[in-house]
């Protein structure tokens, strides 16, 4: 990787105030999957400016075109779901304690002792635990279940909430050295690549953008996007686990990080959805090489993205992954690294520059 | 003058004071209480002690407010790759550590969060289930070669999380244990500054409470009260948490009953709040009670002591919550009482 630093770091202007600012409101939005509608008013406000049609689908989809002027034009699909994991309110216990469902997939240790906010107006709320004093020793031996937790909205807070909204972490965006730590960064990123790519787009290709809904509960959205839009290349822009931490064995290695920070994007040729077209890893891997800019690839491992539902759509679609990777997915606070989101944009925006019909000869030949 | 209750409450809540190192809590407390107080100093053990002194002739008699400012965290012992590996300082659940956002006192404050490894990176049996506190890293988005420049084994680590309002009168965050009855004393002291008292009245913001009550043991020595109100925080009713130990939250403070507590005071102190429908619930306390008051009551050669409680939810955790109706109430019964005792109070108390 250090031969390549220095141009990295040369070429490196694609990450300041305005981008951060963009991600952290987006970060910061609640966008339960089901109700994606504070981070779709954000992406129509965002990208209504650059692209020639713009509609939200059935489904809630934001699906963005914007037409490129070359000849020789590929259809190219880009997905980055809008939706996150969170909750459900499911039962109202009155004096301002409501039960709660998890939406997609958090691990339940994760809940206790958090605080939360509750729809659209984002009221605070916490999820409590037994004092620590009223605990015995084997009760803190067994991990707290979901039936036993409740969102706490204060005593007089029964008229705040109602059975039904969604619920999220509340916790605010923010940069810490090198990272950013926040919620819902999976998938806010993708969010963000794909609105740049959008405003930047090269003449050489027709982006088909799709900010999708329902990624965690089943990637629904992107389904009916790829119908839509029956591109020739599907790409899902995600954020992907860097389960990169030391083992507690410390003569031992971890050998199963998934990915890791500071090693650039993370390109997917297998997950539990999708085997990623062969000719579309070699043209990313070679962009990246071509153009010193670090990339890993996935390692391969359960788990999946949009390109699982896009792959398989119509006739199917030769599609893959690339992933910002981040430490602590689905839990309160994830945490990137600033370097390896900006040399994802760079990777994808270089390698869509770069993109022909070309590509996909060898098999249709 | 008139203190903000809620301002103030929310600024001790955003300072650190880990039980031991209670000098930035300190330092706030003494700001606060300067304005009310003829005398301020710090004890042997960082106990900050305030003066306010009564109208009644010399030599006058003395109560003692103790509120203890101490707050339970972590504390670093080791760095692996750049990630802290962290002990616990007072009574903390690991259950609810993973994920909690907390500040890293290293060559300067780190922002941090409690992060739980996956299982596969963990000795079998350890990562399924609760994962336990030796096992549970601190993350502070750093690398790991600016990690070893700016953090040592034995920093200490406090909680992060910002307070939070919760509907029209209750207030989330960590450590409202204790910072909740310091902020009740601070409201007695603005009450009484208004009101005429014989006695003199020591406010006592004690040190290092949550790991064996060492302030209270030893700020009777320097200040020799007749006798001693401790104000702390007891249980209030939650999710799960509904037994006989556990209160109603916004209804009302507890005056604790048992052998930490002497019961002509108590009764004295129950007079006042019937008379002036203060709301209050007798707290059961057939034992000890881990408090001030446990620690006060055997000094020297023994002190009447008395125990307000705050009624809280999930103690220790960082999101406690309290009704800021009970925490004036606890500053308002405390000045009513102390402005109508009087000078010969002591020799009314009689064992019956």
């Amino acid at each position: 990787m250090s031969p390549m630093k220095e141009i990295t770091q040369s070429s490196r202007k694609r990450i300041g105030k305005r981008q951060t600012e963009l991600l952290a409101e987006l970060c910061n939005a609640l966008s339960v999957s089901g109700d994606e509608q504070e981070v779709r008013e954000i992406v129509l406000r965002e990208v209504k400016p650059f692209c020639q049609q713009v509609e939200v689908d059935a489904m809630g989809n934001v699906l963005a075109t914007r037409i490129g002027s070359g000849q020789d034009k590929v259809q190219v699909m880009i997905a980055a779901h809008m939706d996150e994991v969170g909750f459900m309110l499911t039962q109202d216990d009155g004096d301002g304690i409501f039960g709660f469902s998890i939406v997609g997939g958090i691990d339940e240790r994760q809940l206790v002792g958090k605080p939360v906010i509750v729809g659209r107006e984002h009221v605070p709320g916490v999820i409590g635990a037994k004092a620590i004093h009223l605990t015995t020793p084997e009760e803190r031996k067994t991990a707290l279940k979901l039936e036993q937790l409740r969102i706490d909205l204060g005593p007089d807070g029964s008229g705040l909430a109602k059975v039904g909204d969604r619920a999220g972490f509340a916790t605010r965006f923010s940069e810490i050295g090198p990272s950013i730590r926040a919620k819902a960064l999976d998938n806010r990123l993708g969010v963000f690549n794909l609105i740049e790519l959008l405003r930047s787009a090269p003449e050489n290709i027709d982006l088909l953008a799709a900010f999708t809904v329902q990624e965690e509960v089943g990637l629904r959205g992107a389904r009916v996007a790829a119908y839509h839009f029956n591109p020739q290349i599907g790409i899902a822009v995600d954020s992907t686990p860097a389960n990169d931490l030391p083992l507690y064995d410390e003569d031992g290695e971890n050998t199963r990080y998934n990915t890791r920070l500071d090693r650039g994007p993370a390109i997917y040729l297998m997950d539990g959805a999708t085997i990623a077209d062969r000719r579309l890893a070699e043209w990313l891997m070679k962009t990246a090489e071509d153009e010193g800019i670090p990339y890993q690839i996935r390692q391969p491992n359960p788990g999946g993205t949009d390109a699982g539902a896009i792959h398989k759509t119509r006739a199917g679609v030769p599609s893959i992954s690339v992933s910002v990777p981040q430490r602590y997915c689905h839990t309160a606070a994830g945490l990137i690294r600033k370097s390896d989101w900006e040399d994802t944009l760079r990777l994808l925006s270089a390698a869509l520059s770069r993109l022909n019909s070309k590509i996909l000869t060898p098999l249709e030949a | 003058m008139t203190i903000d209750l809620l301002p103030h409450l929310k600024q001790m809540l955003s300072a650190p004071g880990l039980s031991g190192y209670e000098d930035p809590i300190r330092d706030i407390i003494r700001t606060a209480w300067q304005p009310f107080c003829e005398e301020i100093s710090v004890s042997r053990v960082g106990s900050l002690h305030a003066l306010k002194r009564g109208d009644g002739p010399e030599p006058r008699p003395r109560v003692m407010l103790s509120a203890h400012m101490d707050a339970i965290g972590l504390m670093v012992t080791g760095i692996v790759e750049g990630f802290l590996r962290i002990t616990q300082v007072g009574g903390i659940d690991a259950r609810i550590l993973p994920g909690q956002m907390v500040i890293v006192h290293g060559q300067r404050d780190l922002p941090g969060m409690v992060v739980m490894p996956p299982a596969y990176l963990l000795p079998p049996e350890a990562g399924s289930g609760v994962v336990a506190l030796p096992y549970l890293l601190i993350e502070t988005g750093l690398r790991a070669d600016e990690v070893e420049k700016l953090v040592r084994v034995g920093d200490v680590v406090s909680f992060a999380q910002e307070p939070l309002e919760l509907g029209s009168s209750a207030l989330a965050g960590h450590t409202l244990d204790n910072r909740v009855s310091v902020a009740a004393v601070t409201h007695c002291l603005d009450i009484l500054s208004r009101r005429k008292h014989a006695w003199d009245v020591w406010a006592v913001a004690s040190s290092q409470e949550e790991i064996g009550v060492t302030g209270a043991f030893t700020s009777p020595v320097d200040i020799q009260p007749d006798f001693a109100i401790a104000i702390d925080v007891t249980f209030a009713k939650s999710t799960g948490s509904s037994d006989w130990r556990t209160f109603p939250l916004g209804e009302g403070v507890t005056l604790a009953w048992g052998p930490n507590i002497h019961p002509a005071l108590y009764d004295a102190i129950t007079k006042t709040a019937d008379e002036l429908d203060i709301p209050y619930t007798r707290e059961p306390a057939p034992s000890m009670t881990g408090t001030d008051a446990y620690a006060i009551q055997v000094v020297q050669s023994g002190i009447p002591c008395l125990l307000i409680g705050i009624p809280l939810r999930y103690m220790h955790t960082p999101v406690e919550t309290v009704s800021l109706k009970d925490v004036r109430r606890a500053g308002r019964l405390m000045a009513e009482f102390i402005s109508a005792l009087p000078l010969d109070f002591m020799q009314t108390l009689e064992w019956k």
